[in-house]
């Protein structure tokens, strides 16, 4: 069974869960796997694809494709499955693959499922486990259809640097007007950062920081870190920091390898966006947050002092 | 008038705990308390300022065993006109999208609104579904939805950040804060609920292509080891040393 992996790219490189996607899907053993980017990428980006996985790596490189258009980019890849004798579809849970998968599988009449989490059971059939009630529990569900489409949760698969580099096939499109009635007139990204959904380590602040202007020495430990920062839903509420920073049961989930949780009280709809973490620190002042039940290791005591030593202390161990 | 279609989950409170009976099989609704999802709240309260605003009427659908009934009077009490009931186990998103779009084909609506995600599977999906089954654009998810005439003007979040959009009606959308204050029932409402409409329909059959075999928990989390606050090097040392994460 040939398979198709959908690379997304931010800032000019392929986003890391997308190469999970491409390890997944050479890690699932069962065909060819072909990556697809869409819209003006770099091409040394594109090449290096093949060590992740990629036999062949199509490129429809169309300007229009820049703006991830939702129906646009769903008529690429239901044409490019057909051209490529695809049975499976592959891509990363993001604000563009998730919407692209569903669309994909309505079109092409393929089983779908999303907030995938491990590589696929096929003793009998073609069993998937994926995450629900957020991130409280899990379910496996069987993919009955020849055609699938998978969107993967962030560490699904562990990327494995091995192929060489594969040559960039051009992928030429014909889109419609039809494809682009939804128009992106503007988009505000944070540049340069680390983002949220894709960081390997969150610092993360809630109320207990007591207002924005403390936000730097979070960032501070980030920074030592290669951390993204997040905060808990008050936080953002308040205006303190960014919406898209907001994790828990109604912003973002995360599933990094190390939480650092500070000044947060570890109420159960933030601990929803947490618990896929693989480590969780917790820094609290209250010996009685409920927080440090879920944690791996935890400090009591104040985080104005604790914070910039703890800053200190990894910067010295590096 | 304009119409406008809220799609409305019947999901666990966010506080539950979650358990499975029938040997992993079953959702165990012992002791637990259903409500509106919140995001679908956020989206019947951005439909019910659009009514008070341009005028406009606005129905709630959900797809449900006579269980869910409650919910769909709740949405009722907040302010949405009429209710659908679509009878029937919600199996899978598929399932559900099929009869979304098969009502609002027949019923023809400017504006379908959904939350951007259920809180008990979390797909993200049905809203993308529905927007392929009826030929129209899906937007999710939505932080901000003005409308002038027949045209919005959309903030979208996405990774980072948001995305500024432009798109005419019909068009379907998944929400999330900050579209709207959710919105809370009032007396009158709750009086006025328990005579308003509520239909319900008989689902269209779908052919699945996803079956749930079985549900699991994750393992339990060991027990937290405690560092005093003055010794953060030790800290420091377990994750580069223990967990192996710096
Ligand atoms: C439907 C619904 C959805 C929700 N979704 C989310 C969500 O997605 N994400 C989310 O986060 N919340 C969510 N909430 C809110 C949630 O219930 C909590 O109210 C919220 O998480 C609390 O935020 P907090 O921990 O920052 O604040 P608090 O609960 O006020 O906790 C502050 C903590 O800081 C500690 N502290 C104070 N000073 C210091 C100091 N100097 N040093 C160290 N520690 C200190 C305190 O001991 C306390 O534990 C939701 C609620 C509902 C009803
Ligand atoms: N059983 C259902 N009945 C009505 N609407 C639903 C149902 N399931 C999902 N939806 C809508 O689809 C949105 C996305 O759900 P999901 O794709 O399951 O995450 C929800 O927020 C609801 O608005």
């Amino acid at each position: 069974m040939a398979i198709l992996v959908f690379v997304e790219s931010a800032e000019g490189k392929i986003k890391k869960t997308s190469l999970e996607a491409l390890s997944y899907a050479q890690q699932m053993g069962s065909g060819p796997v072909t990556a697809i980017a869409l819209g003006e990428v770099d091409i040394a980006e594109l090449e290096s694809l093949g060590k992740f996985g990629a036999g062949k790596v199509l490129h429809a490189a169309d300007k229009k494709l820049n703006d991830g258009i939702i129906q646009a980019y769903t008529s690429v890849l239901a044409k490019a499955m057909q051209d490529e004798n695809a049975d499976i579809l592959i891509l990363a849970n993001s604000s563009l693959g998730t919407p692209v998968a569903a669309r994909v599988a309505t079109k092409i009449g393929a089983s779908l499922a999303s907030n995938v989490v491990s590589l696929p059971d096929t003793s009998s059939g073609f069993t998937v486990k994926k995450s629900i009630y957020t991130g409280k529990a899990f379910a496996f569900v069987d993919l009955k259809n020849q055609k699938k489409v998978l969107a993967l949760r962030k560490n699904a698969a562990v990327t494995k640097d091995a192929g060489s580099n594969v040559a960039v096939t051009p992928y030429p499109i014909t889109l419609t007007d039809s494809d682009f009635v939804t128009q992106i007139i503007s988009s505000e990204k944070a540049t340069g950062e680390i983002l949220l959904p894709e960081a390997n380590i969150v610092v993360s602040g809630g109320r207990g920081m007591k207002g924005p202007e403390n936000w730097g020495m979070l960032e501070d430990l980030a920074k030592v870190l290669h951390a993204a920062t997040g905060c808990s839903k008050p936080v953002s509420d308040m205006g303190w920091r960014p919406h898209h920073e907001h994790v828990g049961q109604t912003g973002v989930k995360v599933a990094p390898q190390l939480y650092i949780a500070v000044g947060i009280s570890g109420a159960i709809q933030h601990l929803a966006g947490v618990n896929s973490s693989k480590y969780i620190v917790v820094i609290n002042k209250d010996p009685e947050a409920p927080f440090f039940k879920s944690a791996d290791y935890g400090i009591v005591g104040d985080a104005f002092e604790i914070i910039p030593k703890l800053t200190e202390a990894i910067k010295a161990a590096k | 008038m304009m119409k406008i279609l809220v799609c409305i989950t019947h999901v666990p409170d966010t506080t539950s705990k979650i358990n499975f009976t029938n040997n992993n099989t079953k959702f165990d609704t012992s002791g637990v308390q259903f409500i509106i999802g919140p995001y679908d709240d956020y989206a019947l309260a951005r439909a019910i300022e659009l009514k008070e605003s341009s005028g406009a009427t606005v129905t709630v659908l959900n797809v449900g065993l006579a269980d869910t009934e409650p919910t769909l009077r709740k949405a009722l009490a907040i302010g949405a006109d009429d209710a659908v009931r679509v009878n029937a186990e919600p199996v899978d998103s598929l399932f559900v999208a099929t009869q979304i779009a098969d009502h609002a084909k027949t019923n023809g609506y400017d504006l379908i609104l959904m939350g951007r995600e259920s809180i008990d599977y979390n797909s993200g999906v049905v809203h993308a579904i529905v927007g392929e089954m009826l030929g129209l654009p899906s937007v999710s998810p939505v932080m901000k939805l003005e409308l002038d005439g027949k045209h919005a003007k959309i903030a979208r979040e996405i990774e980072g950040g948001k995305e500024n959009l432009e798109i005419d009606l019909p068009f379907v959308a998944g929400c999330q804060e900050p579209i709207a204050e959710w919105k809370i029932a009032n007396m009158r409402g709750i009086m006025s609920a328990r005579t308003k409409p509520l239909k319900v329909v008989e689902p269209k059959s779908v052919e699945s292509g996803v079956v749930l075999t079985k549900f699991e928990l994750p393992p339990p989390k060991g027990a937290v080891k405690m560092i005093p606050a003055d010794k953060v090097g030790e800290l420091v040392n377990l994750l580069k040393n223990e967990a192996h994460v710096l």
